[in-house]
């Protein structure tokens, strides 16, 4: 069977996950997606067109942002949802097409910056956002349990749509594409890749899903304050989950940001004062000993004992 | 009519004149020699013409349409292909994939089995067949020259500019080589050779160009361009100089 | 005579931003790496600087050199041990290692020091001078005269010593030095020191201006990126420029916007130089 087809069983099965009647594994059900989302999303610009972007809580935090504050003029939450996404978009097709000329350090700080920039208008903006106080998110007329059910699928759908928009890009033109890009830009635009807008779409696709993810986080948390949605770790975060599955696969993502959860989970639980330091040692460990993910590391020993039994 | 003109073409960078007011002719079906000695402005005429750079002044046409303005990807699309002095795979994919990705981008191959088909005729058209799942990092450097080729035939080119193909090889690969290059041009496709090696534009061009300090000096056939008292003062002399230096290392 | 008095505090916060920001410059241009580190050595160099002088009663502009010694020492061992394993890696692992020893240092510091934010008091301070209607805040003042001072060294290092040519040598050509005999992974390893040595000594100035906390480590690094960008990269002369650039934004933006605004101009500056002129105001081209 397709690698693909068993990801899309295994998050249905994942789906059946309320059906435990647990709340605490419901809620990392529901972190699990969503970070699955932003893993996925980053993977896309960073793992196939090997672009380090640091945008990730600039997307996250406009969506959260737009989210809540059309919710707050009455908008429908589904509805909100879908214009956070499709305003990070806007920005990042904006954005990238300012500033993804830039090449390695200077597009990683440009894009980094764009997170700042954001967090100070939004702190800055007291009459649209609340600034430093916050924003808080109207009430939803549901019980706890239904809402955190709600919150789970619609977080885990966004999930499955990430990981549909993945398979689509891996398997097609657009990943061929970005691959190359990665490889040798100059080389791609010599064999006819129209390298600019690649990579804009690119970034495009890596913002869809955050933005509506940010807005989800909003309504599922319901408060927001600009340093949590635009912190540097939401931009830190998947890009360590893509490192630990494998950047530039389909499925190292997913796999990263589960492996990841439980870590983040054990170590909050048992070591919270040290759990900083923690992820600083599992960074080390992970760029010095598994550097091509875990996928990575599975595909390169399958590759070698093909190759012995080749020569044998 | 030609088919690729280049008119008043220069290219200035800072106060440096790489290229200085360049006029070329290309018929269809030729295969025009473009030397001169290092620093002569050559890959330069060719980053020209490919679109890496746009011209200070001057005019590059194909067919009748101007060229100089559009990106390399529109440039590559429209039927000029390039191969790099400095050879350019994409290290982590195999032979196949090197090859189908200017089927698809540049020739427009309208799906992925159309795109292998042409890519895998590329690869057996310069012997590349038993290489064709290997990775592009572990090939030969005679090997990536020949993937290079590979790359731009597959983008089916009505004009190849070959941007020393034959540096770092050894005598009996640009033997081969040379077939190659002969047997490309007899598909049909017009190629501009961009070398230093002057026994390899003698026998494969009808016509020669050289440049020097970023201007044409003279332009024939390749007799009349060894009897040129230009070329031999700016090119030849040059390499005469150079090479008896190099054989008397102690002096 | 406000505007003056502006000018000269934008000038003197200025200065002290180019000796935060040379050592971060220097090592970027040489290794191309970008040290996530270095604000968390900054502020190591501020607690050593504090502890130095609640205990042993050294005033903190001597105990540059006991931080620019125990800096040096550490840059040396993370760089010759650690990130001298991925200097030719993309940048993204370069970038993630630096945050990851990031995250472990700064973790460190909370541990050992909390997170309160301390300041050191001297029993005898300068004070501040008036000349000609102008306040000379004199602590800070020297400051940014030895910060001056140490820059000026690290030039002279850089031109005059074998190590510094060497250095130079490395980030015009590696292949080529390599070539003609230079270490260069001990050179990068050097040079990595050095870069946290100024941060260790611009932190043992800094501890007499601002309040020392481990969670001033990511404004400094802030700092030394947006000095780096504005200035260019990795020249000293492009530093100091950024750094006074950066001082003057400051401090006229505080006036004009509000004091809360003047790293967000710097931000949006920086964007917009990036989008338009990467080289910097300098216009020297960066390594990439």
């Amino acid at each position: 069977m397709k690698r693909p087809v068993i990801a899309l069983i295994a998050f249905a099965i994942i789906a059946c996950l309320p059906l435990l009647g647990d709340n605490y594994l419901l809620r990392l059900g529901t972190m699990f997606a969503m970070y699955a989302v932003l893993a996925q999303s980053w993977n896309i610009i960073g793992g196939y067109a090997g672009y380090p972007s640091f945008a990730t809580a600039a997307f996250f935090g406009l969506g959260a942002y737009t989210g809540a504050i059309l919710q707050g003029l009455g908008w429908p939450m589904p509805l909100a949802w879908v214009a956070a996404g499709l305003l990070a978009a806007v920005f990042a097709g904006a954005m990238g097409s300012a500033i993804l000329h830039l090449k390695g350090h200077y597009f990683a700080i440009a894009s980094l910056v764009l997170a700042e920039v954001l967090l100070e208008v939004t702190t800055s903006w007291t009459s649209l956002t609340g600034g430093g106080m916050g924003l808080n998110l109207p009430i939803i007329r549901m019980s706890i349990a239904a809402q955190a059910r709600l919150f789970f699928w619609s977080m885990l759908g966004l999930a499955v749509l990430t990981f549909l928009m993945s398979w689509y890009v891996s398997a097609g033109r657009i990943g061929f594409a970005l691959r190359c890009i990665r490889q040798n830009e100059d080389a791609s635009s010599m064999v006819g890749i129209n390298t600019t807008r690649y990579k804009v779409v690119a970034f495009v696709m890596s913002s869809l899903f955050v933005g509506a993810a940010g807005a989800l986080y909003a309504s599922w948390v319901f408060y927001i304050e600009p340093p949590d949605v635009y912190s540097v770790m939401t931009t830190i975060r998947p890009i360590v989950m893509t490192m630990l599955g494998g950047a530039g696969t389909l499925l190292g993502p997913v796999i990263g940001s589960a492996i990841f959860l439980v870590i983040e989970e054990v170590v909050w639980r048992n070591f919270l004062s040290v759990h900083a330091a923690v992820l600083g040692i599992l960074i080390v460990g992970l760029i010095f000993y598994l550097p091509n993910g875990i996928v990575g590391a599975v595909a390169r020993r399958f590759r070698k004992r093909g190759a012995e039994k080749g020569e044998t | 009519m030609s088919i690729l003109e280049l008119k008043g073409l220069t290219q200035r960078f800072g106060g440096l004149i790489a290229v200085n007011d360049v006029d070329l002719s290309v018929e269809a079906g030729e295969i025009v020699g473009l030397i001169g000695p290092n620093g002569a402005g050559k890959t330069t005429v060719v980053n020209l013409i490919t679109g890496v750079f746009r011209p200070s002044s001057g005019t590059v046409t194909f067919k009748g349409r101007r060229l100089d303005g559009l990106k390399p990807y529109q440039i590559s699309r429209m039927g000029v292909a390039r191969t790099y002095q400095v050879v350019q795979p994409f290290p982590e994919m195999s032979v196949l994939e090197n090859v189908m990705a200017p089927a698809i981008f540049a020739a427009g191959a309208p799906s992925k089995a159309e795109a292998m088909r042409a890519a895998d005729e590329a690869i057996d058209f310069l012997g590349l067949k038993d290489l064709r799942d290997t990775l592009a990092s572990e090939l030969t450097l005679a090997e990536r020259k020949r993937l290079e080729l590979a790359k731009s035939l597959a983008m089916k080119p009505e004009v190849l500019l070959l941007d020393e193909v034959n540096a770092g090889l050894n005598p009996a690969e640009i033997e081969i080589a040379l077939e190659m290059i002969r047997a490309i041009a007899a598909r049909g496709v017009t190629i501009i050779l961009i070398e230093h090696l002057m026994k390899v534009v003698m026998s494969l061009c009808s016509r020669i160009v050289v440049l020097h300090h970023g201007a044409k000096i003279a332009e024939g056939k390749p007799d009349e361009i060894t009897k040129n008292e230009k070329v031999i003062q700016a090119y030849l002399g040059n390499r005469y100089a150079k090479a008896n230096a190099a054989e008397k290392p102690n002096v | 005579m406000l505007y003056a008095q502006i000018l000269l505090n934008g000038l003197v916060l200025g200065g002290l931003y180019a000796c935060i920001s040379v050592g971060f410059s220097l090592v970027w241009g040489v290794l191309n790496v970008i040290n996530v580190l270095h604000g968390s050595f900054v502020v190591l160099g501020s607690y050593i600087a504090y502890f130095a002088y609640a205990h042993f009663g050294i005033h903190p502009f001597f105990s540059i050199i006991i931080a620019g010694a125990l800096l040096f020492a550490l840059g040396y061992v993370v760089q010759l041990g650690l990130i001298n394993r991925v200097v030719g890696a993309p940048v993204l692992t370069t970038l993630v290692l630096t945050f990851g020893l990031d995250l472990l240092l700064n973790n460190g510091m909370l541990l050992a020091f909390s997170a309160d934010y301390r300041s050191v008091q001297l029993a005898d301070p300068l004070g501040s001078a008036v000349v000609g209607g102008l306040v000379f805040p004199l602590d800070r003042l020297v400051a940014m005269l030895l910060a001056g001072v140490l820059t000026g060294l690290l030039y002279l290092l850089l031109v005059r010593s074998k190590i510094g040519r060497a250095i130079v040598a490395v980030r015009m050509d590696r292949e080529a030095a390599a070539l003609m005999g230079v270490d260069v992974k001990k050179i990068y390893a050097i040079t990595f020191g050095i870069g946290a040595l100024m941060a260790g000594a611009a932190g043992s100035l800094l501890s007499l201006v601002f309040p020392i906390s481990p969670l001033a480590g990511s404004e400094y690094l802030s700092i030394a990126f947006i000095v780096c960008i504005l200035g260019g990269l990795g020249s000293i002369s492009g530093a100091i420029v950024g750094g006074i650039v950066l001082g003057l934004i400051q401090s006229f933006g505080a006036l004009f916007i509000g004091p809360q605004h003047g790293l967000t101009i710097a931000f949006v500056l920086l964007i917009i130089l990036l989008i338009f002129k990467p080289t910097g105001i300098m216009g020297r081209r960066g390594y990439e």
